[in-house]
């Protein structure tokens, strides 16, 4: 058992780390949100020049095959910068379904692209009615000649109104819940009968309703075999949900040494704020939360492509209630510790409350693995 | 990084968890399980086993009769043996006052102490404590005045953990009253609890047990020659001793026992139909704690990654972390097992007071929960309550 980086890993944190610090100036972030797309597409590019984007993939795919730690570590430093890219929409849920669904051709023709920067993608899975159940999806997919064709609405689509390609979940067979009878598709985002509605985040991404009216396709864009899907998509939103883990560590981080630092700054009744014990023990137990969530961020990293789809799912379902308990703890302290400025817009810290408060939210919240959890036995 | 155990360090477990499967006499280990009292001769016979595979003192330096292991091994020893579940060996002597003497005692204080240590063949208890001075140590007033070759002690403390069983109590005492800081004027005292002047009362917990006591000091005369270091020094080996004791400190692997005695009673206690496991919110209650738990075990395990780098004697001040939550979660499952036993943890049926010799009142297994549970509060109160560990935690690490 090693904590310590290895020595690519170290270099991979440093260079991140030092793009972010160089290029994600608070002021500046505010200029990326306001673009057409959302965020930034020269920094898109040097994410793409510093090997970022194909982290996951093999080498014959322009990757390094990284185990999780890669991505814990470039999620970390996006999350304390709050970076606004589609690193997740389009690695770690697009490239991830490509790679461990797609056949080779598929491979070969997405991944290069999506490691060197020239092709987003967006994972169009989420329904009216589907909350966190991945397998409640009424979108369908029906075979007409040698071609298929979509109809159905998607929702909150993350970065989906930016993206080239979409992978769509649709029902190919089975009823509205059931696992089985689940498929992906790759469509184009300018393919007839797609119609995208973009729009903000509360946490100043962007999201997309999207919907697919009589979408043909050829029979090429089914992604792995039909009906069997499932498994897939639960193991890459597991992926998923391992990367969000470390995004709000590094967050949560942000937060807390903005506080402390607060702390030692802010004067009242004659005395910096942070000499009062009942201030400096929320910022302990702060710490304690973030370190807690830390710890389990490095499980999920570690467990998010483990063999044993048991193992999987119960490590990332505990680090995602933790991650959910701890952000809103953090988030909500940090806010409160800073009084009055910490409710402003032009403050940073407010600004990672909203996206740790969105991550909760985003493929279950802390509630549901909580019950998922303790339904599937509990994890010692 | 790699959060994999490495196959050497899996190889390890195997042969902890084999040895104390083995080698734990059953009728101890019932007692553990169920979570009644030891008696001294428990704890001895347990010690001695340990000792005589070499492992009763394993984070000693090997030249005291420690065993080399790594962090890593060290922390697998304990979980393993908290996770049996064993009883820890005499932590008054092997963590606390046994270190203290190999680190800052003159050689035939190391000669005489450490072998009777390892073996337990003298059993220690703890002289910090003292009715006005608990978190504030520093404000301690038993005194200790120089005659000849001899101090003279005068004083009481408090707290003392199964003094009824000691044969020496290691003291702190103030030897300088005119020290111009506290902490200055203190010694470290070995005493014989046999000497004369020396009372001990015990003091009876809420739960009922008679663990704790005060030890009184009346003219007792202690040679010289029993002065651990230097004279006024005491406060320096005092917080070496506090600080030493960090793998371990979270009790992972008692708690890990914990929740499996929980899930095994939940599943066979009904409420109506069904087993109090299969009420959701029980089980929720329950899987909150064991991702607590399971956080705290990726935290203890950074810790000790990390411990092989740290410069020698300074604790990470990240172990008060453990100390906190380890408290904490220890509480919460003592708390879920009074969940479990409902109503039936109203008897009083102890057998540490009177005895308990009559038939059991409800399940069989329901007596020692409620006493538990109150004993517990302990946790989050010794060893620096967790209040002290967070004014700990905002000075060492923060800043604040």
């Amino acid at each position: 058992m090693d904590f310590d980086l290895s020595e690519e890993q170290q270099l991979l944190q440093d260079s991140v780390t030092r793009l972010m610090a160089d290029r994600y100036e608070f002021e500046r972030r505010k200029e990326y949100a306001k673009s057409a797309e959302g965020f930034s597409l020269p920094l898109w590019r040097q994410y793409a020049e510093l090997g970022v984007l194909g982290l996951p993939f093999d080498e014959a795919h322009g990757g390094i095959g990284d185990d999780g730690v890669g991505t814990m570590i470039v999620m970390q430093a996006f999350g304390r910068a709050l970076a606004l890219e589609p690193y997740l929409a389009t690695v770690v849920l697009g490239g991830g379904l490509i790679q461990h669904a797609g056949n080779a051709q598929q491979r070969d023709d997405i991944l290069p692209k999506i490691a060197d920067g020239t092709l987003r993608l967006a994972f169009a899975q989420t329904e009216r009615q589907t909350r966190y159940n991945l397998a409640d999806v009424k979108a369908t997919a029906k075979k007409a000649g040698a071609s298929w064709v979509i109809d159905g609405e998607k929702s909150l689509v993350l970065h989906g109104d930016s993206a080239d390609k979409l992978i769509v979940v649709a029902r190919t067979s089975g009823a509205q819940r059931d696992e089985k009878g689940l498929s992906l598709f790759l469509v184009d985002a300018q393919t007839a009968g797609v119609s995208r509605r973009g729009y903000p985040t509360q946490d100043g991404q962007r999201a997309a309703e999207i919907s697919f009216s009589q979408v043909a396709l050829p029979e090429s864009a089914a992604i792995g075999d039909i009906d069997a899907a499932f498994p897939v998509i639960d193991r890459v939103v597991d992926e998923a949900r391992a990367a969000l883990c470390a995004d709000a560590v590094g967050a949560m981080d942000a937060m807390h040494a903005l506080t402390v630092e607060y702390l030692k700054t802010r004067k009242q009744f004659g005395a910096t704020i942070g000499s009062f014990q009942a201030l400096q023990h929320r910022a302990v137990d702060m710490f304690v939360a973030v370190e807690q969530a830390r710890s389990m961020a490095m499980l999920a990293a570690m467990t998010a492509r483990d063999e044993d789809a048991e193992v999987r799912r119960k490590s990332v379902a505990a680090a995602k209630v933790q991650i959910g308990r701890s952000g809103k703890f953090v988030g909500e302290q940090a806010v409160q510790l800073h009084g009055g400025v910490g409710m402003t817009m032009e403050l940073k810290v407010g600004h990672y409350f909203k996206r740790v408060t969105m991550i909760d939210t985003l493929f279950g919240d802390a509630d549901h693995h909580l019950a998922r959890l303790a339904d599937a036995g509990g994890l010692i | 990084m790699d959060l994999r155990f490495t196959d050497e360090e899996i190889a390890f477990r195997k042969e902890m968890r084999a040895f104390f499967d083995s080698a734990l006499p059953k009728d101890i280990r019932t007692k553990m399980e169920e979570g009644r009292s030891l008696v001294k001769d428990d704890i001895v016979t347990w010690q001695r086993i340990l000792n005589a595979k070499g492992w009763a003192t394993p984070f000693w330096p090997v030249e005291y009769g420690g065993t080399g292991w790594s962090p890593m091994q060290q922390y697998i020893f304990l979980e393993e043996m908290q996770a049996t579940p064993a009883p820890q060996p005499l932590q008054f002597g092997v963590n606390m006052v046994g270190p203290v003497i190999y680190t800052f005692a003159k050689e035939e204080q190391k000669a005489h102490f450490l072998p009777r240590i390892r073996n337990i063949d003298d059993w220690w208890c703890q002289g910090f404590s003292e009715p006005g001075a608990g978190s504030d140590l520093a404000s301690l007033k038993t005194t200790a005045k120089r005659d000849g070759d001899h101090y003279v002690v005068n004083g009481q403390k408090t707290w003392t953990t199964l003094a009824q069983y000691a044969d020496w109590i290691f003291c702190l005492v103030r030897t300088d009253p005119n020290a111009a800081k506290r902490q200055e004027g203190i010694s470290f005292l070995l005493i014989d609890m046999k000497t004369k002047g020396i009372t001990v009362r015990p003091i009876q917990t809420i739960d009922g047990g008679r663990e704790v006591n005060e030890v009184f000091f009346d003219d007792v005369r202690v040679p010289v020659k029993n002065l651990v270091g230097q004279e006024n020094k005491g406060w320096d080996y005092a917080k070496f001793l506090l600080g030493n004791e960090r793998i371990g400190i979270a009790r992972i692997g008692m708690s890990k026992h914990r929740i499996h005695r929980i899930k095994e009673l939940a599943a066979q206690e009904f409420d109506g139909e069904r087993p109090i496991i299969d009420n959701p919110r029980f089980r929720e209650k329950l899987a909150a704690v064991e991702i607590e738990l399971k956080a705290l075990e990726m935290t203890q395990l950074r810790v000790v990654a990390a411990e092989g780098k740290r410069e020698k004697g300074r604790p990470d001040p990240a172990s008060s972390i453990l100390k906190i939550k380890g408290s904490e979660i220890q509480q919460a499952t003592t708390e879920l097992l009074m969940d479990v036993v409902g109503p039936y943890a109203l008897p009083y049926q102890t057998d540490q007071d009177v005895g308990w010799n009559e038939p059991p009142v409800g399940p069989d297994w329901a007596g020692p929960i409620a006493p538990t549970y109150f004993n517990y509060r302990k946790v989050s109160i010794y060893g620096g309550s967790n209040e002290i560990q967070k004014n700990i935690i905002a000075k060492a690490i923060l800043g604040l």
